[in-house]
């Protein structure tokens, strides 16, 4: 009887492992940027925050201008913008809430807990000298929650979809980020070379926890290039794409001959291709053709893969995946 | 004894269930070593924590949903082992009678032919389902769950006020009240031989596989609820985890060649026993209320075919009817040969012609009941209502009789509860929860709920209740 498992579970699974994921990656972002902003191009990197979650719409529709203050108050507080770390974070309580049969009490009080925490936040919370602290505490919280899972969530079939939507997530957060920060800075003639250039690849590391082991890789310099390359490709770093995509197409193999499910091949077969696209490209190569590009393809066969597991497992028509799929990214 | 928490402490003339039993002297003594402050704060801490636990219900007003615990009163109510042998046997007697009622009715109607309960009264009942005609069940077994409120009166004697015999809740405090007593008192527990009862969720399942159609191994057992939203979805949690069974929503399921099937990740999966926490009403849009959402379509054809059990079973309802239970007494004795062991409240029936006469007589002096409604909805209670409530009252009898019943006022036991940092008496009840595949098992113990409110009579969660842990001892 344990071998069976809800689509309706299976579905709620991965997306709760996603917004955890995303609301962790946003808490990075932002603490990383609040430290390494307060220079010339402070601003910027705010606006780059909006545009790294498509939501320059929505965050201008609210009359709203840049600034740290109203940023961050969108981004940390702020109930009604779906892209909000208390909007994740009430979406995973929410989807724990229909999965305490499946998941452990301790996953959920921890969760239930930190939902009601984040909900009672107020901008007060957001000034300058509590900001970090505040960050610090959320990004805890959901590693919390990652090592609450690790160590009593049963491993059956509802962990591998749990692990499923963790790595799709993180996968895409990267693409993202770098896509963003790549970008924004590719330096100025005036900047090559200087301490602020600097400084901004390093907090685009932070952001990714990957500063220390890509010093201990490339202890000398610190180029566009070889940033870029750590973060697609390195196989030891847990949040690069590469390592994100092979965990992945590992997971799906496994639970599909584990428990004799038949359904998800189309997404065995895209992980497949993104994984020897990954294996075979070089970073000189993909700048050369465009890094936006590039990783605008990496995101599409990254949502092809959700949408294939939502017809293939979650019990979703194909239109309806299609649509679920696009509302959520 | 030195100076204990019970000190001052006054019952006000009514029977209270902790002074009146001398079982639990133990427990007082017990109690007797903790101070007052103790008390508050392992209260306190206890409560933070079933909020935290998401142990709650939820309550909808002006369109907002607020998640709330069952206040926990840390002050257990103790039964004696012969009052629990009294209690137990009176209600599988209960229960038996309940089940062979259902089966009659649903057959030969020998009951309504022997003129024992009134035809009109089951037949014309809206809970009464015309589709389980015929219908056989494994160990005619149609109240599988069964939760009986019993209260008792000014001398201790235990009453049946209501048989639930539809999805009866509540069974979940009582388990998870016992956690929480485990870890918050550990002394208090301390060598007193009190009765188990984690075992609820292995003797449900094995009922629901008893009741699971003939031939099949192995059965899978699901529970259906109505989802995330129903204000006892935590109750729905904690029964299929205790089970380890699917807990499914309707969409879920699907009929499929006259069987019931649940979508999985693999594709469909044949579903033997539905424990379902869905009224009869919204369970099947085809063959009830057209446009639940809530339900499977063509249920009812895969259940009348034998495929798939459903627990309770369809058309309970109409047994535990407040006009019905006025009969129960007769019913026991028809069935069984025997007098009922638990009695129940004097019932005035209104829709009998003397009944309601005597009911508008002396309203100020009963409580007064619509027949349909659960939950302690639209209950007067005539010693506690101003005079316009009182003629509300009056004027709904007089509009539609049949649907009220009266009983005099029961000057409900109390138990010492803790309440705003003193001890003071409430009044109490008890809902028994009772389990039965081919035989009948009862939860020793049971929901004892208290009515906060000094000097309320309703215990009701939606009305202010809350709940005690019931300790059966020996």
């Amino acid at each position: 009887m344990v071998d069976v498992l809800l689509a309706r579970y299976a579905d709620c699974i991965f997306w709760l492992a996603r917004y955890i994921e995303r609301a962790e990656n946003l808490a990075r972002i932002l603490d990383v940027n609040e430290t390494f902003s307060r220079d010339s191009r402070g601003g910027q990197n705010w606006r780059s925050i909006i545009q790294l979650n498509s939501d320059e719409e929505r965050f201008f529709a609210a009359g709203s201008e840049i600034s740290a203050q109203s940023v961050l108050r969108f981004y940390v507080v702020d109930a009604d913008n779906p892209t909000s770390i208390v909007s994740a974070i009430r979406s995973a309580r929410e989807n724990a809430r229909t999965l305490r049969p499946l998941i452990s009490t301790e996953m959920w009080v921890q969760l239930n807990v930190f939902s009601n925490r984040l909900a009672a936040l107020g901008v007060a919370d957001l000034a300058p000298g509590r900001l970090a602290a505040l960050l610090t505490t959320i990004k805890e919280a959901c590693q919390t929650h990652t090592g609450i899972t690790e160590g009593t969530f049963f491993r059956d079939q509802g962990w591998y979809f749990y692990q499923l939507g963790r790595y799709i997530e993180r996968a895409d957060q990267t693409t993202r980020l770098l896509d963003i920060k790549y970008h924004l800075l590719l330096p100025d003639v005036a900047d090559v070379g200087s301490p602020t250039d600097v400084s901004q690849w390093n907090a685009l590391l932070r952001s990714a926890a990957g500063y220390h082991a890509y010093r201990r890789l490339h202890a000398a310099s610190t180029t566009p290039a070889r940033v870029a390359g750590f973060l697609l490709f390195n196989q030891a770093f847990p949040r690069s794409v590469h390592h994100c995509v092979r965990e992945t197409g590992r997971l799906l193999g496994e639970v599909k001959s584990r428990y004799s499910l038949r359904g998800g091949n189309d997404a065995a077969e895209e992980l497949d291709r993104l994984r020897a696209v990954l294996g075979t490209l070089t970073i000189r190569e993909i700048l050369s053709e465009g890094l936006h590009e590039f990783l605008d393809v990496i995101q599409q066969q990254l949502i092809a893969v959700s949408r294939d597991l939502s017809i293939a497992f979650f019990g979703y028509q194909p239109d309806a995946a299609q649509a679920q799929t696009a509302a959520a990214q | 004894m030195g100076r204990s928490i019970l000190d001052g402490y006054d019952p006000h003339g009514f029977y209270c269930e902790m002074l009146a039993s001398q079982a639990s002297a133990a427990v007082r003594e017990r109690l007797s070593r903790l101070s007052i402050d103790a008390l508050k704060e392992r209260a306190a801490a206890a409560n933070a924590e079933l909020y935290n636990l998401g142990i709650t219900f939820t309550v909808y007003s002006d369109a907002k949903t607020i998640d709330r615990i069952l206040p926990f009163d840390v002050l257990p109510r103790v039964l004696s082992a012969e009052e629990w042998r009294h209690l137990e046997t009176g209600i599988v007697q209960r229960i038996t009678a309940i089940n062979l009622l259902l089966d009659d009715i649903y057959h030969d109607q020998r009951v309504l032919a022997d003129g024992v309960v009134p035809a009109d009264l089951i037949l014309g009942n809206p809970n009464y389902r015309p589709e389980m005609r015929g219908v056989d069940l494994p160990h005619k077994a149609y109240v599988n769950i069964c939760g009986t409120d019993i209260v008792r009166d000014e001398k201790g004697t235990f009453l049946v006020l209501e048989d639930n015999a539809r999805t009866p809740s509540g069974v979940s405090y009582v388990v998870e009240n016992r956690h929480m007593m485990l870890r918050a008192f550990p002394d208090l527990l301390d060598d007193i031989s009190l009765r188990p009862i984690d075992n609820y969720g292995a003797r449900l399942i094995a009922a629901l596989q008893e009741i699971a159609p003939p031939g099949v191994a192995d059965p899978q057992v699901v529970l259906l609820s109505p989802g995330t939203y129903n204000s006892a979805y935590f109750e729905h949690v904690f029964l299929a985890r205790e089970m380890g069974v699917p807990l499914v929503e309707g969409p879920d399921l699907v009929v499929e060649d006259e069987s019931v099937w649940m979508r999985t990740t693999g594709g469909l999966a044949r579903v033997d026993v539905i424990y379902r926490r869905i009224n009869d009403d919204f369970l099947d849009p085809e063959a009830f209320v057209p446009d639940s959402m809530l339900g499977v379509r063509g249920l009812m054809r895969a259940y009348r075919a034998g495929t798939v059990a459903l627990a309770n079973a369809i058309g309970t309802g109409v047994a535990d009817d407040k006009a019905v239970y006025a009969y129960m007494p007769r019913v026991i004795r028809y069935y069984l040969g025997e007098e009922a062991i638990l009695h129940n409240v004097p019932t005035h029936i209104c829709r009998e012609p003397d009944a309601l006469q005597y009911t508008l007589d002396h309203l100020a002096e009963l409580v007064i009941k619509p027949v349909g409604e659960a939950g302690g909805y639209g209950i007067t209670v005539g010693p506690k209502a101003t005079r316009a409530e009182l003629d509300d009252c009056r004027q709904k009898l007089l509009a539609d009789p049949a649907n009220y019943i009266s009983q005099p006022c029961i000057n409900l036991s109390v138990a010492p509860t803790l309440v705003d940092g003193r001890i003071e008496a409430r009044h109490v009840d008890l809902r028994p929860f009772a389990v039965t595949g081919s035989s009948t098992w009862v939860l020793p113990g049971g929901l004892t709920r208290v009515a906060l409110r000094r000097g309320s009579l309703v215990v009701n969660s939606s009305q202010g209740g809350g709940s005690k842990d019931t300790w059966v001892l020996g």
